[in-house]
């Protein structure tokens, strides 16, 4: 795989049922490009979560997915409200989820911990009012 | 244990996927929280779960998950049965509860594998 790889999705948050097809689609791909079955489960993960944060919190937004030939960078961006206290959301359990959220099986507070155990490295870049960055690297 | 000895010890009905009623589970996870499904559970891993939505689907796709069982009589929709058909994933339903399933397949020797961390 010597070639780098851009796969662009646009995440919308009209449908919760929905949430997830973008990270089923990177998976197949990667799959397909013989990707190693350990990374392909963590990015999976990661992207998975950042997804459904993504519609939680942020009314969607936008995931950019490089494949290099050393690594998988993840950078999902979204225009929402931001992430007030970073260091309390990476906390595991900490959630600022709605009921109908939980109700639909998310929100226990372990988004954010599991894409950092899931990611080499983990960059979050967010302002109040603004927006996230979130941005994940995982080394094939 | 396969996916088939599971839905015998639980009484389970299978719903889609049934390709893969021959494949091996090494572990069990019972949750109906999903965010803890994608924290905890381990590689050829049986879910059992009381929610019945398609993220139950979505997040067994991500994990790798051998098999879902849908504890308490719950019954999976089109949409979900649609999606689990195409992923070649078993899903199964029995009217045991969460607690009963649990200890059921607990005595036949599954675990919940080994606690990282």
């Amino acid at each position: 795989m010597a070639e780098v790889m851009e796969l662009n999705y646009t995440i919308s948050n009209e449908d919760f049922t929905r949430a997830g097809e973008a990270s089923s689609d990177v998976k197949k791909k990667l799959k397909q490009l013989g990707v190693s079955p350990d990374a392909i489960r963590k990015v999976a993960i990661a992207l998975y979560e950042g997804e459904i944060n993504m519609i939680i919190h942020a009314y969607g937004g936008k995931i950019t997915v490089t494949i290099s030939e050393d690594a998988i960078t993840l950078v999902l961006a979204d225009k929402g409200p931001g992430i007030a206290d970073v260091e309390k959301a990476m906390q595991a359990g900490f959630s600022t989820a709605p009921d109908k959220v939980r109700s639909l099986g998310f929100g226990a507070g372990m988004g954010l911990p599991n894409m950092k155990k899931n990611s080499d490295e983990m960059d979050i870049k967010t302002e109040i009012g603004v927006g996230t960055t979130v941005t994940m690297v995982i080394r094939i | 244990m396969t996916v088939n000895d599971i839905l015998d010890i639980l009484e389970a009905k299978p719903i889609a996927g049934k390709d893969g009623l021959n494949n091996e589970v090494k572990t069990a996870c019972g949750s109906d929280m999903m965010s803890d499904v994608l924290a905890f559970a381990k590689t050829q891993c049986v879910l059992l779960t009381g929610l019945c939505n398609p993220q139950v689907i979505r997040t067994a796709e991500m994990m790798d998950i051998v098999a879902i069982i849908f504890v308490r009589g719950k019954m999976p929709d089109e949409t979900m049965i649609g999606m689990a058909d195409e992923m070649g994933l078993p899903i199964a339903v029995t009217h045991h509860r969460m607690f009963s399933s649990c200890g059921m397949l607990y005595e036949k020797g599954l675990t919940g594998g080994i606690i990282d961390g």
